[in-house]
């Protein structure tokens, strides 16, 4: 398709590392507004920064989990953006998990406690321990040294921690919320994609 | 009956209205040292009363919005005027009163308290109302009564979180006669000597104290005297998590949540966390709650 090539063809100009740089800006910005108590910050700013963080994360997660289908189906190409966008989707938990447990829970004890006592915080925090390994093992050495059948089944973990970060959305809103549902809905679908036949589009087929 | 609860505080303690207006130029110094003085001299206390900013502001009223900022943004449709509430039940004068009626000849007081959401933040407000127990000794309570329940107004047309439905709408609460009586219970008409504000429930709303924020319904409609315990709304959206009661408890948990500690609104990114007190640090209520166990009754 005309459309998608030359998509293709643009995105090949674009550097992945562009997504580090926008990811951490975006961080430090947010960071910076929470500071100064500006906008969406003015009131509260612990738990504003803490959800835009998680959000961001989960932003991250839906589009690192559309890498593939997007490839397969309508032959978009942004394989080489999706470490970047894993990685970045990991920092951002981080962040959201620094900010919950040194700004606002401001207590080891108390985290601990939170872990092991609510399910949406053992959900989440569950979500962040199985991105650490995939985070550490993000680059071309541990691709080689472990293998890449190996590799790509711990990254697999992708899956279970993307529906996992849903779930604690979905969990810690109180009352009937739209978008925790349709964060856990397109994430389930997504993930789906990979054990559902669905006819391929080849990259190679002339079009 | 007015006037039987006595504020530490008055009003005069209350940061005046140019410094509540932003009370960080304040503390930038760009407004006299009388002003630091008297904000010094409440927050010695511990009751430092929250900036009207920041009270207007960050609220949860799910009919306009599930985002503390939904209700500031949207609240404006809200229409006040004209305003009535139904009374009902078991009262001795039942009927459709329009607001000022029903409040006329009560006095307005000012009540300076702490609040409490049941998320775990909290403020200080400087509320103006009337208590209830006044407003139901005109309509008079007949003997049977042992419950007061209360309805917040529907307005789909101009409500989102209702076109959204968030939750069972109308929203309903209730308390117990004697908690309805109580001194402390009050009918909030304005915070800071302003009308009320229509995110913080214009015209009328409850405020209960000791009690989670939930409990103080906003913007009421229908006032109902009854026999048996009504039903509330977050209680029937999660029965678990939410009882009838709902007093301020360090003790008891919320499932989801700790409620030992709560952060203070206006301390910014770096806020400490504060030792939540039992009924909110108005032990004055505990007798009420003799011999019940309040893990049971949360």
């Amino acid at each position: 398709m005309a459309v998608t090539d030359t998509l293709n063809k643009g995105l090949r100009k674009i550097p992945a590392w562009l997504i580090y740089v926008v990811g951490a800006a975006y961080a430090v910005w947010e960071f910076w507004r929470a500071l100064n108590q500006i906008g969406p910050y003015l009131v509260e700013p612990i738990n504003v920064l803490e959800r835009a963080y998680g959000e961001v994360a989960l932003i991250l997660m839906v589009v690192g989990l559309m890498v593939t289908p997007l490839r397969q189906w309508v032959g978009l190409n942004l394989l080489k953006f999706r470490r970047a966008i894993g990685v970045t989707a990991f920092f951002f938990v981080l962040a959201h998990f620094l900010v919950f447990a040194i700004l606002d829970v401001q207590s080891l004890e108390r985290v601990w406690t939170e872990i092991v006592k609510r399910p949406y915080v053992t959900v989440g925090m569950l979500s962040f321990v199985m991105l650490i390994p995939l985070a550490v093992t993000s680059n071309n050495l541990s691709v080689r040294k472990l293998g890449a059948a190996t590799w790509r089944k711990l990254h697999k973990l992708t899956y279970p921690a993307a529906v996992l970060g849903a779930l604690h959305y979905l969990w810690l809103v109180k009352g009937f919320q739209i978008e925790p549902i349709i964060y856990l809905v397109v994430i389930i679908a997504l993930v789906a994609t990979r054990y559902v036949a669905i006819p391929r589009k080849r990259q190679t087929a002339p079009s | 009956m007015a006037y039987r609860w006595k504020n530490d505080l008055t009003m005069a303690d209350v940061t005046p209205k140019a410094a509540y207006l932003n009370r960080r130029q304040i503390l930038a110094g760009t407004v006299g040292l009388g002003a630091i003085g008297l904000a010094g001299r409440a927050s010695a206390q511990g009751l430092e009363p929250n900036t009207l900013e920041e009270i207007t502001s960050y609220n949860n009223f799910y009919e306009f919005g599930t985002g503390k900022g939904d209700p500031a943004a949207n609240a404006h449709k809200l229409v006040t005027s004209p305003w009535s509430i139904k009374v009902d039940g078991m009262v001795d004068r039942p009927g459709d009163y329009a607001l000022d009626d029903l409040l006329a000849g009560l006095s307005v007081e000012d009540r300076l308290y702490r609040f409490r959401c049941v998320e775990a933040w909290s403020m200080v407000i400087p509320w103006n109302g009337i208590e209830l127990a006044d407003i139901l000794n005109k309509v008079g309570v007949q003997s049977g009564a042992r419950y007061v329940a209360f309805e917040t107004v529907v307005q789909p047309e101009n409500m989102i979180g209702v076109q959204r439905r968030v939750l069972d709408f109308p929203y309903v609460e209730g308390l117990r006669i004697d908690e309805a009586m109580h001194p402390l219970t009050i009918m909030a008409t304005g915070i800071y000597d302003e009308p009320i504000y229509n995110q913080n429930g214009a015209p009328i709303r409850l405020v209960v104290p000791w009690k989670y924020g939930f409990k103080s319904i906003k913007s009421i409609v229908r006032i109902t005297l009854q026999e048996d315990e009504p039903p509330t709304s977050w209680n029937k959206a999660n029965p678990r998590e939410y009882g009838f009661y709902s007093n301020v408890n360090p003790n008891v948990d919320h499932p989801r949540w700790s409620q030992a500690t709560e952060r203070r609104i206006g301390g910014g990114l770096f806020a400490a966390r504060q030792d939540t007190l039992m009924f909110n640090g108005y032990p004055e209520v505990a007798s009420l709650y003799e011999g019940m166990d309040l893990t049971r009754f949360y």
